[in-house]
């Protein structure tokens, strides 16, 4: 069980942002989730992919539903997902972890599923298979890592890397004359009729990492709660493909990152008062009469 | 659902999802294509009836891909396609080769390539023989001739995937899949005879070690023996399962070798040239993977001097038929390709001028 760490002192930046430190003394409890296995993941040192692993498997703790969760990690950084948690795994192409997830889901609707993805994968060449479950409202949680390149492979331009960004694909910048603008993908799938929950978070800080929890901890209980799709997208870090320390990574993260991809909820269908994204969405399709059949006097 | 021995005059594309719901099949994802348009638009009315799930995915990509999970869950499952959209689906049925997850896939060929035409063709034979998508596989591959083969052999093919944990292909054709021919429907399988899936991913229940499904080796070693044993339930697969219907072989020494479309037309001219006197049998493959060639070499031994391989394309399973064959007798090929089907008489022609070359030979 937890076994009682040495005091921590927060970097400045940290400590700065949530305007307090860890007093002399306190330990901080520190305990694997029973969901994680015990193995030295496969992430370079400084990635914020092993913080939201951590993340999710907290949840899927608290929440008592690793017996009935399937995870399901496609081709990139998190491939390897499932040697790392203790849930059913599935390991998907590039791209089509949404459509895995749906056939599991339809399958066995009483299990968790979700689907853990970065940016070239969701959002370049799995958008197809993204939009549509999401915009079918499949019943499935998916946490989406934005690092704004290609980890993997070593660097590449990702559909979410930055105007100017430099990568091993885009050495002069990422030239948006010629290559387009970065995916803000929140936005995009906020406008989905099937879509109950977006929201993006990052997790630079304590208090930041503490708010990304709760963002995963919801969209799963949606899930459980069959309101909809959800979906949290983590603004993250890629130390070794950026080609900075992990604190310079950060650093870049607030300054670029966050500007472009602003934090917050983008779409809650429970928080504007509906019971499910179908709700909301008859709601806003009022005036269609079509749309209105059989719905419930 | 209707009595389980009842005799019904059915489409063909009809009776593979009729026949695929009789044997158990609860769960269909695809996407529209002509011309196996009939099989989806049957699944979409009558598998809500009885508590399956019909989906209409987004693209054949999405469609394989779900047909992946919910293989990987447990289900039985599968899709339904022809020629550019089975190619879409290559990549997902590797991933499922890979993985080991069964699942049945339908194609009803049109011709090719590219877009090609919504005629009947045998286009797609390399395609499906030779391991549909990237890397080292092969899956069993049954090509019906009639509308009563697409009941019995969809049935098959849920059952070999199950079996021997592997996708399965069910190569019809335009004409299959359209024509109307009376059909007697299998009956409900008995799903608890169905094989244990101890492996599917469909939660621990905190009662095992979680489960992967997977393809992926970094190491080399690994990959090379998750190959090694996969091929040996090819091998398997390959002694226990080769299916084909001989006729009027016996004596033959002239083998008209033809499947699905092509059979029947072939059939017609064998028998018209056994009419005049040409000593000629039809070899009829039910499997295309594996490949009969123990009853190409069993006509071998009974004398068999000549193989004439007919197809609805430019010549594919010509090959499969040299292979087997081996140089023991002279190999040709006749076929028309693009939705051209060939007439019995022309297929004649060809068998008469072997039978005279035979002749002028001796």
């Amino acid at each position: 069980m937890a076994a009682p760490k040495t005091p921590v002192t927060l970097p400045d930046y940290q400590v700065e942002r949530i305007g307090s430190q860890i007093a002399e003394g306190e330990t901080i409890k520190s305990a694997r989730p029973h969901v994680l296995t015990d193995v030295v993941t496969n992430f370079c040192p400084g990635c914020t992919h092993g913080i939201v692993n951590r993340l999710v498997a907290e949840v899927i703790d608290e929440l008592g539903i690793e017996g009935k969760t399937v995870g399901i990690a496609p081709v990139g950084c998190s491939v390897m997902m499932y040697d790392f948690f203790n849930c059913d795994m599935i390991e998907a192409a590039h791209g089509r972890a949404p459509a895995v997830a749906t056939g599991v889901k339809r399958v066995h609707p009483e299990n968790v599923v979700f689907a853990y993805q970065g940016d070239g994968d969701l959002a370049s060449i799995g958008t197809a298979e993204t939009v549509h479950a999401a915009t079918r409202g499949e019943k499935i949680t998916v946490i989406f890592i934005n690092n704004a390149i290609y980890g993997m492979t070593g660097g590449q331009m990702a559909p979410t890397s930055l105007p100017n960004q430099v990568t091993q694909t885009s050495p002069y910048g990422r030239d948006v004359s010629k290559v387009g603008y970065p995916v803000r993908i929140s936005e995009l799938l906020a406008t989905l009729d099937g879509v109950a929950y977006v929201e993006r978070v990052t997790c630079d800080s304590r208090a930041h990492i503490i708010q990304a929890k709760k963002a995963i901890k919801k969209a799963f209980q949606n899930q459980i709660d069959g309101v909809g799709y959800s979906l949290v997208e983590v603004v993250a870090t890629c130390p070794t493909n950026w080609g900075m320390t992990p604190q310079n990574a950060f650093q870049w993260l607030r300054e670029n990152m966050l500007p472009y991809y602003p934090l917050g909820v983008y779409k809650d269908v429970v928080a504007d008062g509906f019971a499910n994204a179908a709700e909301a969405a008859l709601e806003r399709a009022k005036d269609c009469p079509i749309a209105q059949q059989g719905k419930e006097a | 659902m209707a009595d389980t021995q009842e005799r019904v005059l059915m489409k063909g594309n009809e009776v593979l999802a009729e026949a695929a719901m009789r044997a158990g099949c609860r769960f269909f994802f695809g996407y529209p294509i002509t011309p196996q348009t009939e099989l989806a638009a049957y699944m979409a009315k009558k598998l809500p009836l009885i508590g399956g799930t019909f989906l209409q995915a987004e693209s054949e990509i999405a469609a394989i891909n779900m047909v992946y999970g919910a293989a990987a869950a447990g289900a039985r499952v599968m899709t339904s396609s022809s020629s550019p959209g089975v190619s879409l689906k290559g990549e997902g049925v590797s991933y499922m080769a890979g993985a080991d997850c069964p699942g049945v896939i339908v194609n009803v060929e049109r011709g090719g390539p590219g877009l090609g035409g919504i005629q009947p063709s045998q286009s797609d034979y390399f395609q499906a023989t030779r391991a549909l998508g990237h890397g080292d596989f092969y899956m069993p591959v049954l090509a019906p001739s009639t509308v009563q083969e697409m009941a019995d052999l969809i049935y098959l093919a849920f059952d070999l995937a199950d079996e021997y944990r592997t996708p399965a292909m069910i190569l019809a054709d335009g004409m299959i899949g359209q024509m109307m021919e009376p059909v007697t429907l299998p009956p409900e399988r008995d799903l608890s005879t169905l094989p244990a899936k101890p492996w599917a991913t469909s939660g621990t229940h905190m009662e095992r070690k979680h489960n992967v499904v997977n393809s992926l080796y970094l190491s080399p070693e690994k990959l090379e023996k998750t190959n090694f044993e996969r091929f040996e339930r090819y091998a398997e697969i390959k002694e226990k399962h080769q299916r084909q219907e001989l006729m009027l072989c016996d004596d033959a020494e002239i083998v008209v070798v033809a499947f699905g479309a092509a059979s029947r037309i072939a059939r017609t001219a064998v028998r018209d040239a056994r009419a005049k006197g040409i000593k000629c049998g039809l070899l009829r493959p039910i499997t295309l993977w594996p490949y009969p060639e123990k009853a190409i070499n069993q006509l071998l031994d009974n004398g068999a001097k000549q193989f004439l391989s007919v197809e609805l394309n430019m010549g594919q399973m010509v090959d499969d038929v040299r292979l087997a064959v081996n140089g023991r007798a002279d190999v040709s090929f006749y076929g028309r390709t693009g939705g051209v089907l060939p007439t019995p008489e022309e297929v004649l022609e060809q068998i008469e001028k072997i039978a005279q070359n035979m002749e002028r030979g001796e």
